[in-house]
């Protein structure tokens, strides 16, 4: 630009001239479009998991698809046919007993710490519990509740049941409701809850009518994805609800699950067992992505 | 709402608070409109009684928290004085004469997920970068970043299930070739027979990536686009701005994300639990079947009695302080080393 005023033209430029067009040929623009191919390889290897997953889960698991696969027990070991009805029960019991558990405490525990807390010790402390027990391993969560529960009987004199296998799950969707129900109720403009308190609304008036509505979507985002990592989770399973080749026999005894039931017949040398594992995949796949989708499609209409 | 008040207004139009603010403010016309009322018992009650719950269910996440450590601790007592800290360097595990031992556990969660990390950083890093900056249109960007966190909803035990009967037969040859190539090094020095701790860190690459991914990518989008804008202006060209400038500043949030991914592959029990062939004993070759403390808890608690159950308990306990540290540091990183731009 000033190219013109320099005091002496004969003299050394300062820095290199190079032309102001694109040049392809230029290292670093060479470089620039190596490090773009890395970045889409590792994209591509990235989602490829998800296709190959899909694949094999869709017809494996699809070719045995049958209204008997869904309405029959599982068959003795070795045996042929049957089906997994009483584990497509058992997740839908076990969900449902830690969701009643865990949504209303982790809606009542985020609505503390988003309208509530003010200073001290306690908000600060309950916030980092709740990372950290979002980090607590999924297999310690049933070795406690086994602790807790199962070898202690505290149920009816029995030990393994379908309560303490809710109870585990609720454990772990605990800081996934707290987290999303603190977090969307902090997106509520203050403004409404002014509008309200002017108005003559007490605290507890402006919190159920007015902010937990307006903020209604995001904390069923979480609460359905939450619900949804709960009924694919396994380890916290294993031995708390355990396993039952049966129909369920109330929510104080051992129950089969999609997961447990899955994990059971993979590492049976048997192959029926090894296609019902499939099978039980294939349900449980697409019931937690559809689940997804739901809950995804719940944050697009909130946004709108 | 608005027609409750008013509507409770109008039933008891002049109630004199008790406190001189009514008298003074009341008069004439407005005393219909506006008049103040101390609120009724049963409201306060209500209000409190709300206020106390709250607290109340708040306070379970640190019922629950302090009572799984201690469940777990009271467990391992047993354990903890019969052997002590020998247990986290010895490797027997010999449940007919009693002699308990967590180091191959312990060796087997930190190579896997270490290894695991060191595999998914670069490809969660890149995936983040290449969904970020607009190297492709954004309908294909969504749909990139929509199937990663699609990945991360599939169940770790159809991971598994996955991992036995399609992902293993898969990469045997090449990890056949591996042992054949560098079977002189220690670490691929055994026939890879199936199930081993080399498919069980593939496995935990496929677990984490997602977290890696979808933290990078929130840590990217945050970088304000002047500093973006600033260094296109000085000349730049795209993957100069990512590496020198975009990167480092968003490298705190990253390596949180890394670390929080680190946390959830120690943890990380059934896709490994089925795949890494739960051997116990030691072997230090990727090739070779291993153990996690994970899966070494989801194989052996249903069936143990007596002081197994406590050391496995222990093991447990190391698990949670390994996990607890982790979570820990990660939170440190994030607040301590941000930049502040």
């Amino acid at each position: 630009m000033s190219r013109s005023t320099l005091p002496s033209p004969s003299a050394r430029p300062a820095f290199e001239r190079h032309s102001l067009f694109f040049e392809p040929g230029l290292a670093r623009n060479r470089w620039n479009r190596v490090f773009t191919g890395v970045a889409a390889l590792f994209a591509g290897l990235a989602v490829l998991p998800l296709f190959l997953v899909l694949l094999y889960v869709l017809v494996q698991g699809g070719r045995l698809l049958s209204p008997q696969l869904l309405s029959q027990l599982p068959p003795a070991p070795s045996f042929d046919g049957g089906g997994i009805g009483n584990a497509i029960i058992g997740t839908v019991v076990v969900s449902l007993i830690a969701s009643l558990i865990a949504i209303p405490v982790g809606v009542g525990g985020g609505i503390y710490l988003s309208e509530y807390a003010g200073r001290g010790w306690f908000p600060p402390f309950v916030r980092f519990g709740n990372d950290v027990l979002a980090g607590v391993p999924s297999i310690v969560c049933g070795v406690f509740i086994y602790g807790i529960i199962v070898a202690t009987r505290l149920f009816f004199g029995q030990s393994y049941s379908a309560m303490a296998g809710g109870i585990a799950l609720a454990v772990l969707m605990l800081p996934t409701v707290i987290k999303t129900t603190d977090e969307g109720l902090k997106l509520v403009p203050q403004e409404m809850r002014w509008g309200a308190y002017g108005v003559g609304a007490s605290r507890f008036m402006t919190i159920t009518r007015v902010v937990l509505p307006a903020a209604l979507t995001p904390i069923a985002t979480g609460v359905v994805l939450a619900i949804a990592r709960a009924a694919g989770e396994t380890a916290p399973l294993i031995f708390t609800a355990l396993f039952s080749p049966f129909w369920p026999e109330g929510i104080f005894n051992p129950i089969a699950t999609m997961s447990v039931l899955i994990y059971n017949f993979a590492i049976m040398p048997y192959e029926a067992q090894n296609a019902l594992a499939w099978a039980a995949s294939f349900v449980l796949v697409l019931m937690i992505l559809a689940a997804n989708l739901l809950a995804r499609w719940l944050g697009r209409v909130s946004r709108q | 709402m608005s027609s409750q008040a008013s509507e409770e207004a109008q039933r008891n139009p002049r109630r004199p608070p008790k406190g001189a603010v009514g008298g003074s403010l009341v008069e004439g016309n407005y005393q219909d409109a506006f008049s103040l009322r101390r609120r009724p018992f049963a409201e306060k009650l209500v209000d409190n009684g709300f206020r106390w719950l709250t607290l109340l269910l708040a306070g379970i996440v640190a019922v629950v928290l302090t009572g799984i450590f201690f469940t777990v601790l009271q467990g391992a007592q047993e354990a903890i004085r019969s052997f002590g800290l020998t247990f986290l360097t010895t490797s027997a595990w010999d449940p007919v004469n009693n002699r308990y031992g967590a180091f191959t556990a312990i060796y087997g969660t930190l190579v896997s997920s270490l290894l695991a990390l060191l595999v998914a950083v670069p490809l969660g890093l890149g995936t983040a970068i290449f969904i970020t900056e607009d190297l492709i249109p954004p309908a294909l960007r969504e749909a990139i970043g929509l199937m990663v966190e699609l990945l991360a909803a599939i169940p770790s035990v159809v991971l598994g299930l996955w991992a036995i009967f399609v992902m293993e037969p898969m990469i045997r040859p090449a990890l056949e070739l591996l042992h054949r190539l560098l079977g002189w090094m220690p670490l691929f020095s055994t026939v890879p027979q199936g199930p081993g701790m080399a498919p069980a860190v593939l496995i935990l690459v496929v677990m984490i990536l997602p977290i890696i991914t979808a933290i990078s990518r929130d840590a990217l989008r945050q970088v304000p686009v002047e500093l973006r804008q600033g260094a296109y202006g000085v000349g730049t060209t795209r993957w100069g701005a990512i590496m020198h400038i975009i990167l480092p500043a968003a490298v705190s949030a990253i390596t949180g994300g890394v670390m929080l991914a680190l946390g959830r592959a120690m943890g990380e029990t059934m896709a490994v639990t089925m795949i890494i062939g739960n051997s116990l004993n030691f072997s230090p070759s990727l090739l070779a079947p291993g153990n996690t403390i994970a899966s070494l808890l989801a194989n052996q608690f249903g069936e143990a009695d007596g002081i197994q159950v406590s050391a496995l308990m222990y093991a447990a306990l190391i698990l949670m302080a390994l996990t607890f540290s982790v979570n820990v540091l990660a939170r440190w990183v994030v607040r301590k080393l941000s930049l502040r731009y």
